[in-house]
């Protein structure tokens, strides 16, 4: 165990698959850096330094830089995963998709099922993703949701860096093509990390607080914040679960209904725009499945139907916080 | 084709010229010494260093034509006539920035003037500039419309597939790779195949290489290129080698060139420097002139930011207005 911030945690992921496997390799632009100039080998290390210090030890072989090609790139790595290689590609901002999202999700995600099961695409496309950087419109959507949509998916959004060094490595292992979200505000968070490598399961959330009164459904960096809200709301004699779901492809729909049914009064926390996110989601399936027991109508608390607003005034509007969560909280408690 | 020299310019040319270059050096000095005090949010990609570029083809250029321009676009919002104080306003957030503080540097626009926006996607630009060349050809507006990308952005499939469209559609187009070495830490003697002139040749594409510290030389390839498109000879594609002299973004700790190389090309090749010595030993333009243009802009940045420091945020009444069209 030592302390690891979520950087060092993804980092430390990729070099231990990475010398535990020899066909783990990862692309992306500047994920190095230095291509083809005079300065500095291991320049950058992607635009937050996330895979710096890995080419040292694997070579340029393994550790490929990119033009600013992404339908070219990320369908490369999508191709080298059906056929031997476990590729890692960043997509640097998730609000990129836009520019590959063929390759993702005509072909990444539906290799296995057109082709009858006869193939594998262990893909790992690592993107960040969220508000909060002042980073303005195209640099701090969410857009998870999108993924989560599309059958052969699988979305991961890790909450810390225990989560993300766990989540990453069942990520590489898996044999599917997983989206691995990684939130920009929170690469400097720092909490103890096992040293040796470990595995969390996909679809299976992790409940990161228990109480009987409110049920909190949560993700992301937005984890963080429910817990802030459920402790401080203790004092005040409401106790929340909060459910990190880790992934929302799958789902882990047991945890959730079993949650809601013990409190009956549900919020859904969720940093994306709020038509068909993933608070819709939970909602609906709580009102399928548990209506009878719910005691209050189910709150979602997110992001505006907006894009994400450069000015900080905006932006921290935007983003759900911790003093909205509180008071849906509050609300869903008293009702 | 006759390609004047540009020192035959009118001296008012020349003078709009140096003021164009002044103010994008004044301007982008001064939110690199500002973003380094914590006061101005965000990503800013700056543009000093690449003026000649900006300046050689918007001096040919009205408010009926239309520019794409880059995360690096300051310096083609001030060539192409945006208001220094309201970009400025919006570098810092400000309700009555040129977006309303919604867009900030990498955003900026000012659809009024024919800037269709600095763009946050690599790449995004090329094909909406095919759509402005659509529009200008359709209703016969006269205008033509010019995509900066740059080396970087010339590997994007957007960017090639702009090329090939533009000619099939003989769109009035002209596409300018600003080539400023790099491409965040990646070199572009790296990331690009084969060259710019041989891929625009690949698509039918006439194409001219210059060299982008010399005000000039941008200027008459700008001048022929734009020429082109306007009198119906189609798209065509100038490679500008230039160079950038602050980091990648502000923020960017640079250490994948030397010191030694930005240094040579600030010292031997700055655009500002080469103009004002041709100018000054032709004759056309004095000293005073000269450096009364460059206090000028400093004076007009400087009101800029004061402006920009007191101007008041938006507020929660601005969160959700201009989603949609409001009827
Ligand atoms: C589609 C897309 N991919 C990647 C990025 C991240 N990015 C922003 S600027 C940049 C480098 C651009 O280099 P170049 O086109 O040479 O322009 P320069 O910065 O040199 O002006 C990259 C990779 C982006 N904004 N959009
Ligand atoms: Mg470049």
């Amino acid at each position: 165990m030592s302390r690891k911030t979520y950087r060092q945690a993804i980092n430390e992921a990729l070099a231990q698959e990475m010398r535990r496997d020899p066909t783990v390799v990862f692309m992306g632009e500047d994920n190095v850096g230095g291509m083809g100039a005079p300065g500095e080998d291991d320049a950058w290390g992607g635009v937050l330094g996330v895979t710096k210090g890995l080419m040292p030890e694997f070579g340029r072989e393994r550790c490929l830089d990119t033009p600013i090609s992404e339908s070219a790139f990320i369908g490369a790595a999508v191709g080298a995963a059906a056929t031997g290689l476990r590729p890692v590609a960043e997509l640097m901002f998730v609000d990129f998709m836009g520019v590959c999202l063929d390759q993702i999700f005509n072909q990444a995600a539906k290799f296995r099922y057109m082709f009858g099961g006869k193939a594998v695409t262990p893909v790992v496309i690592r993107t960040m993703y969220g508000a909060g950087f002042r980073a303005a419109s195209q640099h701090s959507q969410c857009l998870y949701p999108i993924f989560t949509h599309i059958p052969g998916l699988k979305v991961v959004m890790p909450s810390s860096p225990y989560e993300a060094k766990g989540l990453m490595i069942q990520a590489i292992r898996d044999d599917d093509p997983v989206i691995f979200l990684e939130h920009k505000v929170l690469y400097d968070d720092e909490e103890e990390v096992p040293d040796d490598p470990y595995t969390l399961p996909f679809g299976e959330a992790n409940l990161t607080r228990e109480g009987n009164d409110v049920t909190l459904v949560t993700l992301g960096r937005m984890v963080k914040f429910c817990n802030e809200v459920a402790d401080k709301l203790e004092g005040d004699g409401i106790r929340c679960s909060v459910i990190d779901l880790r992934t929302t492809s799958p789902l882990d729909e047991d945890t959730i209904l079993e949650n809601a049914e013990e409190t009956g009064r549900v919020v859904i926390v969720d940093e994306s725009n709020p038509r068909c996110n993933i608070a819709t989601d939970i909602s609906a399936l709580i009102a399928q499945n548990a209506f009878d027991a719910l005691k209050a109508p189910i709150k979602m608390v997110t992001a505006p139907h907006t894009p994400p607003p450069f000015a900080p005034e905006l932006e921290d509007l935007y983003i759900p916080d911790q003093a909205k969560i509180e008071a849906a909280v509050r609300e869903v408690a008293a009702h | 084709m006759a390609t004047p020299s540009g020192l035959q310019l009118p001296r008012e040319d020349l003078l709009r010229a140096y003021r164009m270059m002044c103010d994008i050096r004044a301007f982008e000095d001064r939110v690199h010494e500002e973003f380094a005090t914590g006061t101005i949010p965000g990503f800013v990609h700056l543009y000093a260093g690449e003026e000649a570029s900006a300046t050689g083809f918007m001096m040919h250029l009205g408010n009926k034509d239309y520019i794409a321009s880059t995360h690096r676009g300051h310096g083609h919002c001030i060539a192409k006539g945006c208001d220094i104080k309201a970009m400025m306003k919006e570098i810092y957030g400000r309700r009555d920035g040129l977006c309303g503080g919604k867009g900030g540097s990498m955003h900026i626009a000012d659809l009024d003037k024919g800037m269709m926006g600095a763009n946050g996607i690599v790449g995004g630009g090329p094909p909406l500039i095919c759509g402005a060349a659509l529009s200008a050809k359709t209703l016969k507006t006269g205008g033509v419309a010019i995509a900066f990308v740059g080396d970087g952005g010339s590997n994007q499939g957007t960017t090639l597939e702009s090329y090939n469209l533009a000619k099939v559609w003989d769109l009035p187009a002209v596409f300018v790779v600003e080539d400023n070495r790099y491409a965040e830490s990646t070199a572009s003697v790296w990331s690009v195949g084969g060259s710019q002139l041989k891929r625009a040749e690949g698509f039918g594409l006439p194409g001219r290489k210059v060299d982008g510290q010399d005000f000039f030389a941008v200027y008459e390839a700008a001048q022929e290129a734009i020429e082109r498109a306007r009198g119906g000879g189609g798209p065509s594609l100038v490679h500008v080698e230039t160079y950038r002299y602050y980091g990648h973004f502000e923020g960017d700790a640079i250490t994948y060139r030397t010191p030694e190389e930005t240094d040579e090309v600030r010292a031997q090749r700055d655009c500002l420097n080469l103009f004002r010595e041709r100018v000054t030993a032709a004759g056309v333009l004095d000293a005073a002139q000269i450096d009364e243009i460059e206090a000028q802009a400093k004076a007009l940045v400087d009101e800029a930011v004061a402006e920009a420091v007191a101007a008041a945020p938006p507020g929660e009444q601005d969160l959700m207005t201009d989603v949609y069209v409001a009827y």
